[in-house]
């Protein structure tokens, strides 16, 4: 049993039993979809429907249905796979790392921000695999596989390969550390079920849990050392990320503030992404005991330390532009901030930097209304900090005769929607048939007073 | 208990027969015998059923299988190989470029009985081994499907026999009633094919072969005529000039004879330890020409003042070398710095007008007179055939066919309709006229209005021969049997003469009687065969008659003085007429390789548009963003046309530029409705045409968006150093090192400054190159910015074309391109302060730019950036310098192309091949169009990147040649498709490991015995790497510009 303090806050409001616990999470997963659950639903499909007509006309007419050209070679693809990467930290940060650290206020959430990591992921990695001219022969090219070709492998010098190390690593801790905490609920889900069809479905997915002592105990321990396993991945999915960036010769690119930058701002645009996420949920499945306004604020405070660690990072840019003396970077850095796409960097700015300092005051990081539309401006501004390294970076270089523009076209857009719609559709379809939160554990820390009752 | 019913299937049932018992549990009573051939026994062991049901499966995959029409693949092996020809092995044959007067010695290489690559021949006196943009496309135009197949009668189909007959008859009818034929050709410089026309002539009386050129020098013919008594343009010497003023003569792009100008030209601007001297080069114009761009002192003038700044140069010549002035010279910035610096260099200058007027050739002719160039710059004895239009002829022509005075016309190989001022008059003329035949390749302009059609071969399907210079003759050969049932138009004209003889007996009977020199059977054979192998043959110049003693200061120049005077009057905006490099008069229009290779000074591909000055188009309101920009109204003479426009640094204000060779009607697919058909609004000054309308033009923009096609959108290097590094010659002869920017690293290390050469900083290992070290050298003092290379690089890598859609996407596929830049506004540059206004500032063109052409290819860096970030390892690095890319592996990440610093790589967006969507890219879809292909080069697929190889195939083979011959490669063996095509010689490919090697010679190398690393000793200080800093360590070369001008000032 855990001790705490007697004048500690309830984590879980409302007095709730176990029971209530079990009623009140598996109520979602038993009872018919909801209304508001069917037109989300309902939106998701077609947002995915309107996407993937342009990953057909990707994949059937070649790359060149985006903008993208001769001069920046990447645009919104490896903008949208940054910026998914990076939102698909927040759930493993909070499961594994708050794990770590006792912070068991992360016990109401950490379900969904798992869920959120691993459909971040997926959607992260249909870019890489999308933006290949080839797509048909790079996915499996880019892993190194025995062949026939002579023994061809890949180039180990590639950050592009990290990436893919670093990131299908990252992909299957996070899953199995995700499968692990289901494995107890769904048991619960199982032992509740009426019809056959659930209960079939709902045991194959516990896996046989018995809720026996030595159940419980391994089921700790996994937790544990995935959770230790979890830790140094979440520095370094993004740090390796960064080094595509940061490894190459291009006056913008070639930073090596950009591994913990790139972490914070992830950690950042993660906690943005699940407290929108979260706030929908929330109010979706009537789980406000669960997730309280403290949660919120916890994570509010987050995203004012992470958020103000990027900011300093974007000045620190600059400062290391113009005390380098090179011409070409401090070019760099000016035309991002006055060139053709100074828009994209004063959104950016205005976006991660100084609107998550509105959070200092009380008020604002306590409002859910203030908080959802902060979290939601925080993904557009963590978007464009992508979009203006990866292109403003690119379309003016170090050759003038090759500065371009890039215009996106309709299918920029359309695959971007594809991954916003499978993310949504993901996201809602884990909502309606998991738990949405970890009941076993949050059964744990129902009595935070230490009193015996 | 119920009673059960019983069924039975039969008697046998019934009363339980034994053999029927026996069989009762299977489901049919007796086997099926359908493939045992033994009997019952092995059935009952086997199953039946299951291998009848294999077989079927099998039969029906196999009919499946059968009914997939399997593409028929016809490999026919010779049944009696030709002697020269080897399947994988190139043949080259020695031939002749003719278009107009626009002349080369070519050689063109073929594989497998196709030609698939022209380049120059080194044997020439005149075109030395350089080609241009539209000499490198026109082996396309031989595959081009729009060509006609055969010949035609009134718009249908017919053949050689009905033609030939109808025509002959017709002539024949006309001649017998002294009607008037008229030949009506662009220049003819070929001796034989002249003499056929006499034959013509002697059958049918009263012929007159009428010669017009698209781009006359009419002018200096007349202006000859009248002076020395020859109607000839005389032989310039450019090379022996130090001091050269040109007035609007574009004569390394377009005028005259571009190569052979480019060669000398180039000659007079190459520097090196042991030269430090080169020519200053003067240049007047309206429009930024090539030539303009390349010259040290740029003056922009209007049109209507060309004749004054002509005559205010011989003003200040004649007052200084005891000449009459003459009246009505104006002043103008660097003309009197012009006249002192030719004056210093009497004898050994020259000056050119690219006017077509005789009185400007008459005052310039005295300039040069007075400057003693003749005889010595300027040659008459040896004069070219380049350019025989006569303006006056032509007028006359048409003014007869109008007239309904002529009765007989044959357009050979000429579109007057399109390319001439009076096209429109002529094509309602050619209704009058009784006998109209074209022997156009195609149904063009003209040829779409003559009643028979009888079509010319491509030059490279012809037996040819040429008299470019007087005393100097070339040679063509076919290289293909015709594609198609044309014929060749000497053919057409003898067959209508009523002489059988092929061309070729009566092109070789008549070199038999001119050079034979009494040379019979096998003699003339070795000489006839010597000639054809080496394309070229000179003989001693006929001496002419000309009369040299005229004076002509006191008798010519001051009567051309009035003229000038007269005739020359400006009012607002004056337009200027010009054509561009690369499509020319529009002839090759339907050449997509042309089209999309973009003009050299604009960069522009697929379009013609009015350009305007920088302080016209503030005044007008027109602004150009990201290559963003609007249409205008342009007014010439009362007609509005509505055009796009381009913003041109070094434009002379009020005045407008306006490229013809567009808007063709009936030049092909490619070529039809493509901008705007200007011919139109060329007019007449002193009997010849004029390329310029100086009163009646007025300008207004409109709201109407356009975007013109450009391949690069920004115009200054920013400053960059590291980029364009250049200097003044005064400079460059103090010290040779002038203008390099040397980047210096601060390190730990104590030094006495603490800082080190960045080259001498790596984090790599580096490279060993045991064999070969292959790089390239690139001069830009000598790059002029033709795009000859550019165009020879498509043709030799297969490089598609993507179309004026894709190339506003930015999505050119060129490996190489020629980068221009403009010097940056010295005004606005003093008005910043601050880093930010600065850089704004440096953005902003000059309005009368220094230009610099940089030539940027895959610098084939040996610390590659792409190397090291693509994840399959599909672009790697060779044992002998060169950056490979293995398009085979590639995958497409394009990690590699934003990694590189130099933006050379290459992406294939789409599917460039057999895709409707790209049907302009014709060399790649289509049968007929595929033939150009190079097969050593594959045709890349959707989703590669390609790049340039450093011609990689030809290494290859170079080293493959090498093998078998038991050798090591020598230099000159190997050359680059860029190399070879440059008319300046500022591509030099070569082994630097080779001391000994051109290009160690130029870069001065001198690298230890056995050092074959990859930092070589490179001792010429003008030579450096672009992006030094960044640490790739190029295997390309470049040498900085140097201008020969008293201070670096921009020409403002």
């Amino acid at each position: 049993m855990q001790i705490s303090s007697p004048i500690r806050e309830p984590l879980i409001h409302g007095g709730k039993t176990m029971h209530d616990v079990s009623e009140d999470i598996c109520r979602q997963v038993e009872g018919k979809p909801s209304k508001g659950w069917m037109a989300g639903f309902a939106v998701s499909l077609a947002i995915l429907a309107i996407g993937s007509i342009s990953v057909v006309a990707l994949l059937w007419d070649g790359i060149g249905v985006w903008g993208l050209n001769k001069t920046v070679g990447w645009a919104w693809d490896i903008t949208n796979f940054v910026w998914w990467v990076g939102i698909g930290h927040a759930g493993t940060l909070i499961s594994a790392v708050l794990l770590l650290f006792r912070q068991k206020w992360r016990m109401s959430i950490n379900r969904a921000a798992e869920a959120m990591t691993i459909f971040a992921v997926i959607c992260a990695l249909m870019f890489p695999g999308l933006h290949m001219g080839r797509l048909w022969l790079g996915f499996y090219w880019a892993l190194p596989l025995p062949n026939t070709f002579g023994s061809l492998w890949v180039n180990f010098n590639s950050p592009l390969l990290w990436d893919v190390f670093a990131i299908s690593t990252y992909f299957t801790v996070s899953l199995v550390f995700w499968y692990v905490g289901l494995i107890p609920d769904f048991a619960t889900i199982r032992d509740r079920a009426k019809s056959k069809v659930s209960k079939a479905i709902y045991g194959g997915l516990a896996m046989g849990w018995m809720g026996g002592a030595k159940d419980w105990s391994r089921y700790e321990s996994v937790s544990l050392i995935l959770a230790g396993l979890a830790t140094p991945l979440v520095l370094s999915v993004h740090t390796i990320v960064s080094m595509d960036f940061a490894t190459s010769v291009i006056p913008g690119w070639h930073t090596t503030i950009f591994p913990p930058y790139f972490v914070a701002g992830a950690i950042f645009s993660g906690f943005a992404m699940v407290l929108t996420l979260m706030i929908v949920t929330r109010k979706l499945f009537k789980l406000e005991d669960y997730i309280t306004i403290g949660h919120i604020e916890l994570m509010n405070i987050v995203i004012i330390v992470t958020g103000s660690i990027v900011g300093i990072a974007y000045i620190t840019e600059f400062f290391i532009a113009w005390y380098s003396g090179v011409p070409g970077e401090q070019y760099a850095f000016i035309n991002r901030a006055t060139g053709p796409y100074w828009w994209a960097y004063a959104t950016m700015m205005t976006a991660n930097v100084i609107s998550p300092q509105l959070f200092w005051i009380k008020k604002i990081r306590t409002s859910i209304v203030s908080t959802f539309v902060i979290s939601i401006i925080v993904n557009i501004g963590m978007w464009f900090e992508r979009f203006v390294i990866v292109v403003t970076s690119l379309h003016r270089d170090y050759l003038p005769s090759s500065w371009a523009m890039f215009y996106p076209t309709k299918h920029d857009v359309g695959v971007y929607l594809f991954s916003i719609g499978f993310f949504l559709t993901a996201y809602l379809l884990f909502s309606k048939y998991f738990p949405v939160i970890n009941m076993a554990e949050v059964k744990s820390i129902l009595k935070s007073d230490g009193e015996k009752k | 208990m119920e009673i059960k019913k019983q069924y039975w299937k039969g008697l046998e049932e019934l009363s339980k027969d034994p053999e029927f018992v026996k069989y009762a549990d299977k489901e049919f009573p007796e086997y099926l015998p359908t493939n045992s051939p033994t009997g019952g026994e092995e059935t009952e062991a086997g199953s039946t059923r299951r291998d009848f049901l294999k077989l079927m499966g099998f039969g029906m995959a196999a009919v499946t299988l059968a009914s997939c029409e399997a593409p028929i693949r016809n490999a026919i092996p010779y049944v009696n190989k030709p002697v020269d020809v080897d399947p994988g092995v190139p043949n080259y044959y020695a031939s002749t470029y003719m278009q107009g007067g626009d002349y080369a010695s070519v050689v063109v290489k073929t594989r497998e009985g196709r030609p698939i690559k022209v380049e120059g021949n080194t044997l020439s006196k005149i075109s030395q081994g350089g080609t241009n943009a539209q000499i490198e496309a026109s082996v396309l135009s031989l595959y081009d499907k729009e060509r006609l197949t055969g010949p035609q009668k009134g718009g249908t189909a017919t053949d050689w026999a009905v033609i030939d007959k109808e025509v002959t008859d017709k002539l024949a009818a006309i001649a017998g009633k002294g009607g008037q034929i008229k030949l009506v050709a662009n220049t003819i410089m070929s001796p034989t094919t002249l003499k056929a026309i006499e034959e013509f002539k002697a059958k049918y009386g009263n012929v007159e072969l009428v010669q017009y050129d698209t781009q006359p020098a009419y002018g200096i013919t007349k202006a000859n005529q009248e002076i020395y008594g020859i109607a000839a343009v005389p032989n310039y010497h450019f090379d022996k000039a130090d001091v050269i003023v040109s007035f609007d003569a574009d004569f390394l792009g377009t005028w005259i004879s571009p190569i052979e100008y480019t060669k000398g030209y180039s000659k007079t601007r190459k520097l090196g330890p042991k030269k430090k001297t080169m020519s200053r080069h003067y240049h007047f114009e309206s429009n930024l020409s090539l030539t303009g761009a390349n010259a040290d002192y740029r003056t922009g003038i209007k049109p209507s003042e060309q004749g004054k700044a002509v005559v205010g140069l011989f003003n200040a010549v004649a007052a200084k070398t005891g000449g009459t002035s003459i009246s009505g010279g104006g002043e103008y910035k660097n003309l009197k710095k012009a006249a002192a610096d030719l004056l210093k260099a009497k004898g050994k200058s020259l000056v050119v007008s690219g006017s077509n007027d005789p009185a400007v050739q008459t005052v310039v002719a005295g300039i040069n007179d007075m400057l003693a160039n003749y005889g010595a710059t300027i040659t008459l004895n040896d004069y070219s055939n380049a350019r025989k239009g006569d303006d006056a002829q032509m007028s006359a022509f048409v003014a007869d066919a109008k007239a309904g005075k002529v009765d007989a016309v044959i357009f050979l190989s000429s579109n007057p309709v399109y390319n001439h001022a009076k096209g429109a008059e002529l094509a309602e003329a050619i209704k009058k006229v009784g006998l109209t035949v074209s022997t156009s390749d195609r149904k063009d302009e003209t040829a779409s209005l003559t009643t028979y059609i009888a079509p010319n071969n491509h030059y490279l399907e012809s037996w040819a021969d040429a008299e470019p210079k007087n005393g100097t003759f070339s040679l063509g050969q076919p290289t293909i049997s015709p594609i198609f049932k044309t014929r060749q138009e000497q053919e057409s004209l003898l067959a209508w003469s009523g002489n059988t003889t092929p061309y070729f007996e009566y092109l070789k009977d008549n070199w038999k009687a001119r050079f034979g020199g009494g040379k019979e059977g096998l003699a003339f054979q070795s000489f006839w065969d010597k000639c054809l192998q080496d394309g070229v043959l000179e003989t001693p110049a006929e001496p002419i008659e000309f009369n040299a003693t005229i004076d002509v200061v006191t008798i010519d120049a001051a009567s051309a003085a009035s003229s000038i005077a007269k005739n020359y009057k400006g009012d607002g905006f004056e337009l200027a007429l010009y054509q561009k490099v690369a499509i020319g008069d529009g002839t090759q229009a339907n050449n997509p390789w042309l089209q999309e290779t973009p003009d050299p000074i604009a960069k522009t591909t697929w379009d013609n548009y009015v350009t305007v000055s920088l302080s016209d188009a503030k005044a007008l309101g027109i602004t150009e963003y990201e290559g963003k920009s609007i249409k205008v109204d342009l007014t010439v003479n009362g007609a509005t046309h509505r055009l796009p426009v381009v913003i041109q640094p070094g434009q002379a204000k009020g005045t407008l530029g306006l490229a013809l060779g567009y808007g063709r009607k009936n030049g092909g697919k490619v070529a039809n409705n493509l901008g705007f058909d200007a011919n139109p609004l060329v007019g007449t000054l002193n009997g010849a045409a004029y390329y310029n309308v100086t009163t009646g033009v007025n300008l207004t923009a409109t709201d109407e968006a356009y975007q013109v096609a450009r391949t690069q959108t920004h115009q200054t290097y920013m400053d960059r150093g590291n980029v364009i590094q250049e200097a003044t010659l005064a400079a460059y002869q103090k010290d040779p090192m002038a203008g390099r920017k040397v980047p210096m690293i601060a390190t730990w290390q104590d030094l006495e400054d603490g800082k080190v050469k960045s080259t001498t900083l790596s984090l790599w290992k580096g490279h060993e190159y045991p064999d070969h070290h292959w790089g390239l050298a690139i001069d830009m003092n000598s790059c002029t910015g033709c795009s000859a290379c550019h165009v020879a690089c498509v043709a030799e890598n297969n490089i598609p074309v993507v179309g004026r859609e894709e190339v506003i996407m930015r999505r050119d596929m060129h490996w190489m391109r020629i980068d221009r830049y403009y010097s940056s506004n010295e005004e606005e540059l003093a008005k910043a302060d601050g880093m930010v206004s600065r850089l704004a500032a440096l953005d902003i063109a000059s309005e009368n730019p220094e230009v610099t052409f940089q030539p940027m290819m895959c610098q084939h860096c040996n610390n590659a950036g792409c190397e090291t970030v693509c994840p399959v390892a599909a672009t790697t690095h060779s044992t002998s310098g060169l950056n490979q890319m293995v398009y085979n592996r590639c995958i497409g990440t394009r990690y590699c192309a934003n990694n590189c610093a130099y933006k050379v790589r290459r992406f294939n967006w789409f599917k460039y091949h057999d895709n409707t969507q790209f049907d302009m890219n014709s060399s790649m879809n289509n049968d007929l169009g595929k033939m150009v292909l190079n097969p050593d080069v594959t045709v890349r697929s959707r989703g590669v990147m390609e790049k340039c190889s450093m011609c990689v195939q030809r290494i290859q083979h170079g080293k493959l040649e090498a093998k078998k011959e038991g050798r090591r490669t020598n230099d000159g063996d190997i050359t680059t498709a860029c190399a070879s095509a440059c008319p300046s010689d500022a591509i030099v490919f070569g082994n630097m490991n080779d001391n000994d090697s051109m290009i160690s010679q130029l870069l001065r190398i001198k690298n230890e015995e056995g050092d074959y690393g990859i930092d070589k000793q490179v001792h010429e200080e003008r030579a450096y790497t672009v992006l030094e800093e960044v640490g790739q360590k190029p295997n390309v070369l470049y040498l900085t510009k140097i201008r020969n001008k008293e201070n670096n000032e921009s020409h403002a």
